[in-house]
């Protein structure tokens, strides 16, 4: 045995090192990156927290007051983004794995890589320009119909910019990173399990319910996870598209959205001067405690899975 | 090498200073009055401040720099306030700004200003700030200030609004609910709108006026460019913006005195020309006190006035010079032109013109 391990040592060639040094490097730089963004938030957050809150923009009472209803609406547009990207990207990823026929589902595949690789900005013009006027008139059919439900409550948005209309831009924009995650998760699926399942005499939708979903899930959580990453940091998008106020509102099709942190960020930085800035960059510190903890969230969803997973 | 290089240069200064003389015998002393200075310019230079002159800065830089080759302006968008407060800590040579120094501001030392001396504002940058509207079948509005205050604050809410009917006799309008646009983002225009409102319609629009909307009511845009696509896209809607950036939709009219004005830039340069100054403040200071209450139906008084904010006197010679050339070329007729043709400004009327040289020619 410790000749073994003598004999390890001995072998230990430049090129190992280097390569190992550099892996080293690597993962500490990642740590040094981090840890570089946290005390900048943190160093320029402060005095955010001790200046009198008049000086931020509408006079909130308090820091708090004013970062409430940008939390919420970071948080209720991802969540709504969510809501509408998961089942369609599982449908989709599972359709590419288990379904479609091998040339469509390259093709299809290649697709919604391609919708990846679009600019946010692009969205946003997209969002604007073409989504919000042509989905107007539905949300006023909503609105007319429907507008005892709270979530549609009137009065209705004249120009369609609304959080509904974010979370759907926001929703497209997550759809290619669940699925392409999704998709390879669900093509690593065991072919004995799927083929016992099948012996058994599943049909294919019970194969998938008994042997490809639990083997996926810890996979399907870290996707949908990435993607809520992207739909909370996501910037431009939602900048152009909503229509913002400082409130915390459930209504999907109002004039009144509330808006989210780095959209809230983006359009005031520019013109924003002394303690505001200060004030702004504080919103970013939540923002980064918030995906942290999302983050972490999924890490233990992920961990806590592992054992029930079904693989091997 | 260097001594040829010296000799070309002087011998080009001698050619140079012989071919002028021989053209002052024939030409305006005026014209070689603003050839010879200009050509000894040179160094990097940096203003800070308005977004609202963005653009204009940017075609007025291009074309002084052309002329000028060795020297460099940069102008950063960063904000009137940033803008100012560069300014006076002494980071730029000179601010843009949306509204002129503050009497506080004024009691601070400024950094780039030569010791003991203070800074003056001077227009440089005047858009009118049109009402634009997408109602259908509807192609001319009349509005006054209160109507205008009610509808951004909400209590009007449809455009068959019997207050909205009195102002458009022979117009019908239709039942639609009233979507109004503003600026998502912090801006001198909302500014300029809501000072006019608040001084026209004080018993309406009763908040102070400032860069960001103040009211929970309407919808917001990001920028100039995404009120209109706002409003161009939805319906039943009604925002402002610059007027250059109107484009094809329907610009409304406003009351002033008992007459309905649309926006023009010599109307809204006479009401500029035609306000008093902010007392109080320094012989070249052209601070003004705009007058948006005016009844005189040749003036918009809707209107968005940006400032250059310089030192009397510079605590460096060259700068103070380069800003005399700068900000004279930007005020001058010339000047005036290629803003109005980038970025849709109303240039300045000839007295205001004259008033600002004056005040150009005392900088030191």
């Amino acid at each position: 045995m410790t000749a073994v391990t003598a004999r390890i040592t001995a072998k230990k060639r430049l090129g190992d090192r280097l390569f190992s040094g550099g892996a080293l490097a690597a993962g500490a730089l990642i740590l040094v990156v981090l840890a570089g963004v946290a005390i900048f938030l943190v160093a320029q957050s402060i005095p955010a927290f001790l200046i009198d809150p008049s000086e931020i923009k509408g006079s909130p009472s308090s820091f708090w007051a004013y970062v409430g209803p940008l939390v919420f609406g970071t948080i209720w547009a991802a969540a709504l983004a969510l809501l509408i990207a998961v089942p369609i990207a599982l449908g989709i990823s599972l359709f590419i794995s288990h379904y479609a026929p091998r040339r469509l589902a390259q093709g299809l595949g290649y697709t919604i890589d391609l919708l990846a690789a679009v600019p946010s900005v692009v969205f946003g013009l997209w969002g604007a320009g073409v989504l919000a006027p042509s989905i107007q008139p539905f949300y006023a059919w909503l609105v007319d119909n429907l507008g005892w439900f709270p979530l549609f409550a009137p009065p209705v948005s004249g120009t369609g910019r609304t959080i509904l209309t974010v979370a759907i831009v926001l929703a497209v924009m997550i759809l290619p990173i669940i699925t392409a995650l999704c998709r390879e998760v669900f093509l690593q699926t065991p072919k004995l399990h799927e083929e016992a399942a099948l012996a058994l005499g599943a049909t294919r939708w019970e194969m998938i319910k008994m042997a490809v979903l639990p083997f996926g899930r810890p996979g399907i959580i870290s996707a949908v996870m990435l993607g809520l990453g992207r739909a909370l940091g996501e910037t431009m998008a939602v900048a152009m598209v909503l229509s913002p106020a400082a409130v915390i509102s459930f209504v999907l099709t109002g004039p009144q959205n509330p808006t989210t942190i780095p959209a809230n960020i983006a359009l005031n930085y520019p013109e924003a001067h002394g303690s505001y800035v200060n004030v702004l960059i504080a919103t970013g510190l939540i923002l980064f405690v918030i995906t942290f903890a999302v983050n972490s969230l999924a890490r233990w969803a992920v961990a806590r899975r592992k054992e029930f997973s079904g693989a091997n | 090498m260097k001594i040829t290089r010296t000799g070309g240069i002087a011998a080009l200064a001698l050619v140079g200073a012989l071919a002028l003389t021989s053209c002052a015998a024939n030409e305006t002393p005026s014209g070689d009055g603003s050839s010879a200075p200009e050509s000894t310019l040179s160094g990097t230079f940096n203003g800070a401040g308005a977004s609202s002159q963005g653009a204009a800065q940017d075609a007025w830089v291009a074309a002084f720099q052309t002329a000028n080759p060795k020297v460099t302006i940069n102008y950063e968008q960063t904000g009137s306030g940033a803008g100012r407060e560069t300014f006076i800590a002494g980071g730029s040579d000179w601010a843009g700004s949306d509204s002129a120094l503050s009497d506080d501001e004024l009691a601070k030392t400024f950094g780039s200003c030569a010791a003991d001396s203070k800074a003056i504002d001077i227009p440089t940058y005047i858009s009118p700030i049109a009402v634009i509207f997408n109602v259908e079948g509807v192609k001319e509005l009349n509005l006054d200030a209160a109507t205008l205050a009610k509808i951004f604050k909400g209590e009007i809410t449809t455009w068959n609004d019997p207050a909205i009917a009195a102002l458009n006799k022979g117009t019908t309008f239709p039942d639609t609910a009233i979507t109004a646009v503003h600026r998502s983002d912090d801006s001198g225009t909302t500014k300029n709108f809501a000072d006019y409102l608040n001084q026209v319609a004080p018993e309406v629009w009763d908040q102070k006026p400032a860069d960001a909307f103040p009211y929970q009511t309407g919808e917001g845009a990001q920028g100039t460019s995404g009120v209109v696509n706002a409003v161009t896209n939805g319906s039943g809607t009604i925002g402002y913006a610059d007027a250059s950036k109107a484009g094809s939709l329907g610009t409304a009219k406003i009351k002033v005195g008992d007459e309905f004005v649309a926006y023009s830039p010599e109307a809204a340069a006479a009401v500029v020309a035609e306000s008093p100054l902010v007392e109080g403040r320094a012989a070249n200071d052209l601070a003004f006190k705009l007058d948006r209450k005016t009844t005189d139906p040749s003036h918009y008084p809707l209107v968005l006035v940006s400032y250059s904010i310089v030192c009397t006197e510079y605590a460096d010679a060259a700068k103070g010079e380069f800003v005399k050339a700068y900000i004279g070329y930007i005020t001058s007729a010339e000047g005036q032109k290629v803003a109005a043709e980038s970025a849709g400004a109303a240039p300045l009327s000839a007295d205001l013109a004259k008033k600002v040289a004056d005040a150009i020619a005392s900088i030191k």
